[in-house]
């Protein structure tokens, strides 16, 4: 019997964690379609800005409120995942609360976890009243509208359930151990401290050790397997933040925030045109690349970077962004969030082709009109307000300039006015249409 | 003021075999924008009284390409870039002050992997420095005791991470300086970056200029200070479009300095 819940304990995390995997790494091959980008540059300054950022959570606390929530739910998660180490070896070697023999030190991490969890579940509450109650304006957009707010949802109820069940869980087993119950009760004395789930214990008056056992055992289970689900659930969901975020803050632009990247390609056709002894007419040579001319910008995910691709991954959706858009508070379409959120969308779907055929055919969509529209890309200001917002380092803007990049030099798409100021800007060297010979009238001028 | 502003140009410095301490990047809005000239022309005249020795490209200078390179026409950029860095390079300019912060973060960061290496400086920064060296004096003067709040422009603030020499030149005038509930890096766009200056808004139920206006008025300022030639056109309209242009001024920092010293 014994060996038996073991084998039975080794599959669940097994599959748990092999299926896990095997998400992920569609995830990999699906930010790998991206171009390749080169932030291998001043790692010391990446690592610094990770550890401030990503770990220490800095930018998070600008928005007080939800930000120290936020730090606790994030500690939480981390402190009492110490706890599944133990669940893991007791699963599998069929021990119970094998960590005991660490004595005090035991005691006190116990009862850290216990607070720890006991806070983090009321910090779910007020992030559900937050989301479903309040009228945060980041919360109530229409881009969250349907799956994305259920989703969000999911994972708080899915938190609370998690927390409850880690209560039962060491609830019953003091509970157990106060009666003396075969396999509970150490030598030691009592094992764990539990200064929250005590006042569970009169929960139990009058239920029998062995009924109290299997509330024990259930809650036990349920806590492994919900943890299982939750970490196979994080790629159905927003939430892969929780371990994207590392990463993607290690590879976010460090350059300042008013600095767009050049196009090499562009430059390359500059020199061409501007080099009095380039032959026109000369035959490219040939150098193995394929001979179809480079994209200029972006109409599909592919056409975007590697990070930018992981960035639409990162995105848990907070809104932070939105909120801060200039765009977006003045009530046009744009919102920075539903730029991260298509091209996540659009990256899945691209990869669901790739699973299903092998490799990316045409499906007569892309990234451009079929999920951003031109008018979401017009409405921005390249105020950078979106890149400043985000606590995790997402940079919406290079997504709007690539797609920008796409629509005005590939489909000479710009907006008509625009066109002409950039015609103005070709002919006389400033977006009106003013003589360039008259640049300097104005010191003539009183 | 009959007399006419001195303003050297680089072809009169090369023609004399000299070089100027710093180039005067005055950019299309300080070159043409009938607003935007009067800072100009202000910041001229504290260049003159710090005995500044400047000089400016005058018809040789041409659009940095920000807005085309902000709107996606990364060609016409590139092709902007390469005249201009051909221009300061064969007058082997090394340092660089502009009163646009647009100019000043297209320079300053995006020349420099196109073959343009210069040091670029805000005009407020350059200001600033100025009084450290002790070359120019600030007093309060007619602003002394006003209440005046500082907008942030995009590309100085958020963009470059300058937020305090403005500021500190404000205070150096002795205003009451009051800060908008979004300031600095949480600071609201004008609405006038990215191209927007030269297209109608997409259909929304309100202009960002008044918006960020209303912001503004929140902390009731007799003048709003700015420090790009953009920036002042937006909030200017944005004042008038709230009827508060007479309660409110809209002023270049570089205009209250020239003016506090009745330049």
């Amino acid at each position: 019997m014994e060996l038996i819940t073991q084998l039975i304990f080794l599959i669940v995390l097994v599959a748990g964690i092999a299926f896990f995997t095997y998400n992920i790494r569609k995830v990999i091959r699906n930010i790998k379609l991206g171009r390749k980008v080169d932030r291998s540059n001043n790692s010391g300054e990446r690592w610094a800005k990770m550890g401030r950022i990503a770990i220490g959570q800095s930018k998070m606390v600008k928005k007080p409120v939800s930000g120290i929530l936020h730090i606790i739910v994030y500690v939480g998660f981390i402190i009492i995942n110490i706890e599944v180490l133990e669940i893991i070896i007791d699963g599998i070697f069929g021990t119970h609360r094998i960590l005991s023999f660490l004595g005090g030190f035991y005691n006190f991490l116990i009862g850290s976890f216990e607070i720890l969890a006991f806070l983090v579940f009321v910090g779910v509450i007020i992030f559900w009243i937050r989301r479903n109650v309040t009228n945060i304006y980041r919360f109530i957009g229409n881009d969250l509208k349907g799956w994305p707010k259920n989703d969000a949802n999911y994972i708080l109820y899915f938190e609370m359930v998690l927390m409850i069940l880690f209560l039962l869980m060491n609830a019953t087993d003091y509970q157990l151990q106060l009666n003396n119950a075969i396999g509970y009760v150490k030598e030691a004395g009592i094992a764990g401290s539990f200064p929250v789930s005590q006042y569970l214990l009169p929960l139990f008056e009058g239920i029998s050790t062995a009924s109290l056992i299997i509330v024990e055992r259930t809650a036990w289970w349920l806590h492994v397997i919900g943890i299982l689900i939750f970490l196979n659930y994080l790629y159905y969901s927003k939430h892969l933040h929780i371990l994207l975020a590392f990463p993607n803050v290690f590879l976010s632009k460090l350059s300042p925030k008013g600095e767009f990247d050049n196009l090499q390609s562009v430059t390359n056709e500059v020199k061409l045109m501007m080099d009095p002894d380039a032959n026109p007419y000369e035959t490219p040579v040939e150098d193995g690349e394929t001979d179809v001319p480079e994209k200029f910008g972006a109409s599909d995910v592919m056409d975007l970077n590697q990070v930018q691709l992981l960035n639409s991954y990162t995105c848990t959706e907070c809104g932070r962004c939105t909120a801060e858009c200039p765009a977006n508070l003045t009530g046009k379409k744009l919102s920075p969030r539903k730029i991260m959120m298509d091209t996540r969308d659009r990256l899945e779907e691209v990869g669901e082709i790739i699973n299903k055929k092998g490799k990316f055919e045409d499906d007569g969509k892309q990234l451009l009109d079929d999920y951003i529209l031109r008018e979401e890309l017009w409405a921005c200001t390249t105020c950078n307000a979106c890149v400043e917002a985000c606590p995790v380092g997402i940079d919406p803007l290079s997504i709007i300039l690539d797609m920008r990049r796409y629509l005005v030099m590939e489909q000479s798409a710009a907006p008509n006015e625009l066109a002409i100021s950039m015609t103005n800007i070709e002919n006389n060297g400033a977006p009106w249409p003013y003589n360039q010979m008259d640049r300097l009238n104005w010191a003539k001028e009183n | 003021m009959a007399e006419a502003l001195k303003v050297p140009t680089m072809a009169e410095y090369m023609a004399e075999g000299k070089k100027p301490e710093v180039l005067f990047w005055v950019g299309c809005m300080g070159s043409f924008d009938d607003r935007a000239k009067k800072v100009t022309k202000a910041f001229v005249k504290l260049l003159h009284e710090a005995k500044v020795d400047f000089a400016v490209l005058g018809t040789e200078e041409s659009c940095t390409g920000d807005p085309a390179k902000r709107a996606g026409n990364e060609f016409l950029f590139q092709m902007q870039a390469a005249t201009n860095i051909e221009v300061l390079n064969g007058y082997e300019i090394k340092k660089v002050v502009t009163a646009c912060p647009h100019c000043f973060n297209t320079i300053k960061n995006e020349y420099p992997a196109l073959g343009g290496n210069y040091e670029v400086m805000h005009h407020t920064t350059f200001l600033k420095s100025l009084l450290e060296e002790g070359r120019l004096t600030v007093q309060g003067g007619k602003f002394k005791g006003k209440r005046i709040t500082f907008h942030d422009p995009c590309y100085l603030g958020r963009g470059n991470n300058i937020y305090e020499a403005p500021r500190d030149l404000l205070r150096k005038l002795e205003v009451e300086l009051v800060e908008m509930r979004k300031c600095k890096q949480n600071a609201l766009c004008c609405g006038a970056g990215g191209g927007q200056m030269f297209k109608d808004a997409e259909p929304g139920n309100k202009e960002v200029n008044i918006k960020r206006t209303e912001q503004a008025m929140e902390v009731k300022p007799e003048i709003i200070a700015a420090g790009c030639p953009f920036c002042s056109t937006m909030m200017t309209d944005g004042v008038k479009g709230k009827d508060q242009e007479g309660e409110i001024e809209i002023m270049d920092v570089a205009e209250m300095i020239a003016n506090a010293h009745d330049l």
